[in-house]
């Protein structure tokens, strides 16, 4: 299982939930997850979030892989300029 | 280094001469008012007057009957755009706002703001009719200032937007458009365990990218509605996503060429004149080309944000930071959508801290709509902390390198914005500014010296690259990001070293939207890393079909085939005795074995590295003018690896100057009306050569593992710590804490006098 944690302004959707274990094997089926167990949170994650995976950040990634154990942080999406 | 295979590099880390390189030099090289057509009109554009207006009426009638005048447009033709996030490729952006941004509908917000488009035969005949569409406005209060604009009683600019991120949600309009809050630890007890805590507020000013080249395209719409759009852009599918949408368009009819850019910085991420410009020509059915004045573009286009921050930290005696707190302000201009996130979840990342909080607010006032601008966000809130944890070394008497390296994020370190960074080289810029000899030099009299450091995420993203295999030997290389800071010459470097060929025999060329896939823009640091590893895929992927053809040449299996040195090898004596064939021999046999040659990429890159950079800075201030002198300027960052370090130093020492400019001189003075008056380069004044000393920049390798040479982006960290960096300087030569930006000779000779 995966700990996930989120942070910022996602927290408002999750009744202050912050950390949690899922067993999601793909950013798509974490997402997925998330908006069954909060679905308020479902149109946020596809505004602009990223997902941390072990401290490498995947943005735009669905399919990315999320290893069992691994600890993931959902954060806002990085653009630049 | 080596590639991983025990090889050792021939191109990567050297120092080709670029091959875009005579084509600038001579003139020949096409920038975005470079583009005539025949038939071309001249599209010009009529802005507001006021700051804050309500639009009555807008009566075109005179200008349509002025003879040359081909087209006028206003906001009534273009579509009403719902208020949504939406994705445009990478970014979420909101379409009616920027709709509104690029034309105003019922009122205008900043001086300005675009009311009314023209195409006409000449460029006089288009400002006559400029000159004839008469505008009725109410006017209405305006406000400029963040803090103000927070205010009970500031004038409202939207009646709709209601704070974000605030629970319960206010039913009642604001100029405050989101909360955001940033947690770790707690700071509360963080703080009761420091023995020391500083406090202090911080003001920055809003501040153009400073491109010198116009904001400019042509477009060209023809009869059944296909669109042919050349533009100065940092991102041509961007464009032609954005366009597409707000002219409602089907992507599939606009074609975009990136031209030469000369400057982007971020401020060119977004569109101001190509859906203008198309909308005139689809009426006309004739070419028009736009050119922003200089005036125009200092009235209309995005500078980054002015802030209104505090910031607290508190330290224990030996100079670890127990805790960070910050609250940021910052102004986003007409519309939502200032850098405060970034601004907040870069504040304390060069640093190794359990507690930190941070609350951001994006706030609109009466000036243009901001947009991004190097690292956006990051050089503010940086220039807040590092001012302050050089205020805490002085405090506790630490040297500032030191008290710096006590509290370093390194691989490990949990970010206050959640997760652990993997290997990252802040200690190694900051050992390698205080090994320097720079940092050793005593100073004179009336001088300073100053430190600071700062982070940027980088991010990689979608992007495509193609090989074609010429028949003479030669390669075609495309990309689909502009090229804005010598990627060109990375590209051909990166496929050269894969290949193993000279660079020479590579060609590299950006590619219009229709000839190669989509691909996010040039910005986040992104190209070279991005870019560059689809490149090295692109290369492999050519390599793995050189090797099948050789294979079917020598009637053996591909395994037996190997790519070394530029050529294809039998793999062993057991795989047969065959002379190497190299790409010439391979091109030449490539109809007769199959067909053409190519290599192509396209990927969403991941993994991008984070960079951190350390400036060193020795300043000298007159104490009868206030004019502060930058004497010497050192700044170290990590590359990760430095395809050609000459562009690496170049994004360094441009990021250093930039930073120069904000932190000395650059602000916008806007009347008591809200009206800009010092949209020019006299009167808001970037840095100059003669300004400047050289920028000695070191670059750091910490390679990014994840990237196939170890590439970081380099071009936004180094404009993140300058402002710190010489505020800190100052003080070193003045014993007077400056808080606010610019630190202008009337405001330091202020300070100064009442430090006195």
């Amino acid at each position: 299982m995966a700990r996930v944690v989120l942070t910022g302004g996602l927290l408002r959707f999750t009744e202050g939930e912050e950390a949690f274990d899922l067993d999601a094997g793909t950013i798509r089926q974490l997402f997925r997850q998330l908006a069954e167990r909060y679905p308020a949170i479902e149109p946020h994650l596809l505004e602009g979030i990223a997902v941390a995976i072990d401290g490498q950040i995947y943005q735009d990634a669905w399919l990315q892989p999320i290893p069992p154990d691994s600890e993931v942080y959902l954060m806002p999406q990085i653009a630049g300029g | 280094m080596s590639k991983g295979n025990g090889k050792s590099l021939n191109w990567v880390g050297t120092r080709p001469i670029r091959p875009d390189g005579v084509d600038k030099v001579t003139g020949r090289a096409k920038f975005g008012a470079d583009n005539y057509k025949a038939g071309m009109l001249t599209g010009a554009v009529l802005r507001s007057p006021h700051a804050h207006a309500r639009i009555k009426s807008i009566d075109t009638s005179k200008a349509a009957s002025l003879q040359g005048v081909k087209a006028i447009v206003t906001g009534a033709d273009f579509p009403e755009l719902s208020s949504e996030f939406i994705p445009a490729g990478e970014m979420m952006v909101n379409y009616r706002d920027m709709s509104l941004n690029i034309i105003a509908r019922d009122k205008v917000l900043y001086d300005g703001h675009a009311i009314a488009a023209v195409a006409a035969t000449s460029p006089s005949i288009a400002a006559e009719a400029l000159a004839l569409i008469k505008v009725d406005y109410e006017i209405l209060p305006h406000v400029i200032d963040v803090v103000e604009a927070m205010k009970p009683g500031a004038p409202i600019l939207h009646d709709d937007l209601f704070t974000d991120g605030v629970d319960p949600k206010p039913t009642k309009a604001s100029n405050v458009a989101k909360r955001i809050e940033i947690k770790m630890g707690d700071v509360e007890d963080g703080f009761a365990k420091a023995d020391v805590v500083l406090e202090r507020e911080f003001n920055t000013q809003p501040v153009h990218q400073g491109y010198i080249e116009l904001h400019a395209c042509t477009a060209s719409v023809s009869e059944d509605g296909y669109a042919e759009l050349w533009c100065s852009t940092q991102g041509h599918f961007v464009a032609r996503a954005h366009c597409a949408r707000l002219l409602g368009m089907d992507i599939s009819k606009i074609r975009v060429t990136s031209s030469e850019i000369g400057g982007g910085f971020g401020g060119k991420t977004v569109v101001y004149l190509e859906p203008l410009a198309l909308a005139l020509s689809r009426i006309a059915c004739q070419p028009v080309h736009m050119v922003m004045p200089r005036t125009d573009l200092f009235r209309a286009t995005g500078p980054t944000s002015g802030a209104n921050m505090v910031i607290k930290i508190g330290a224990t005696k030996d100079g670890k930071i127990t805790a960070g707190e910050a609250v940021l302000k910052l102004q986003a201009g007409a519309y939502a959508g200032s850098p405060v996130q970034p601004a907040a979840m870069c504040a304390f990342a060069p640093y190794d801290l359990e507690n930190v909080k941070v609350v951001g607010y994006d706030v609109v006032t009466n000036r243009p709509k901001v947009a991004a601008y190097r690292a956006p966000g990051a050089p503010i809130s940086g220039f807040a902390v590092e001012s302050l944890v050089d205020e805490l070394a002085k405090k506790l008497n630490i040297d500032p390198v030191e008290l710096r390296l006590k509290n370093a994020a390194k691989e490990g370190t949990r970010a206050a914005y959640g997760p652990k960074f993997g290997p990252v080289g802040l200690v190694e810029t900051l050992n390698a500014v205080k090994n320097t000899e720079h940092y050793k030099t005593k100073l004179g009299p009336n001088q300073g010296r100053g430190v600071a450091s700062g982070f940027w995420f980088n991010i990689g993203g979608e992007s495509c690259a193609t090989l074609l295999l010429n028949e003479d030997g030669t390669i075609e290389l495309t990309v689909g990001t502009p090229d804005i800071g010598g990627s060109r010459a990375s590209m051909a470097m990166m496929a050269a070293e894969e290949l193993g060929i000279n660079m020479a025999k590579i060609r590299p060329r950006i590619g219009d939207t229709s000839t190669i896939g989509y691909t996010f823009l040039t910005g986040g640091s992104r190209a070279t890393f991005s870019s560059g590893m689809a490149v090295v895929q692109a290369s492999r992927s050519m390599i793995d079909l050189l090797r099948e053809r050789a294979a079917k040449i020598w009637e053996i299996s591909v395994e037996a085939v190997v790519w070394e040195d530029g050529q294809a090898k039998p793999a062993g004596s057991n795989a047969g005795d065959f002379e190497p064939m190299s790409l010439n021999d391979l091109a030449k046999a490539a109809g007769k074995t199959g067909g053409p040659i190519a290599g192509h990429a396209e990927i969403n890159a991941q993994g991008a590295g984070p960079s951190f950079g350390t400036h060193l800075v020795d300043v000298e201030v007159d104490p009868d003018t206030g004019h502060v002198t930058v004497l010497r300027y050192t700044a170290a960052q990590d590359a990760g690896k430095a395809i050609h370090p000459a562009y690496v130093e170049g994004q360094i020492q441009g990021g250093a100057v930039q930073g120069v400019g904000w932190a000395l001189n650059e602000e916008y003075i806007y009347s008591d009306k809200g009206l800009l008056e010092n949209a020019g380069f006299l009167d808001y004044r970037i840095p100059v050569a003669s300004d400047l000393p050289m920028i000695d920049a070191i670059i750091v390798e910490v390679p990014n593992p994840t990237h196939p040479y170890g590439v970081r982006g380099v071009g936004e960290t180094p404009i993140i710590p300058p402002m710190a960096a010489i505020a800190n300087a100052i003080n070193g030569a003045t014993n007077v804490r400056f808080s606010q930006l610019p630190m202008s000779p009337p405001v330091v000779l202020k300070g100064m006098a009442d430090a006195q």
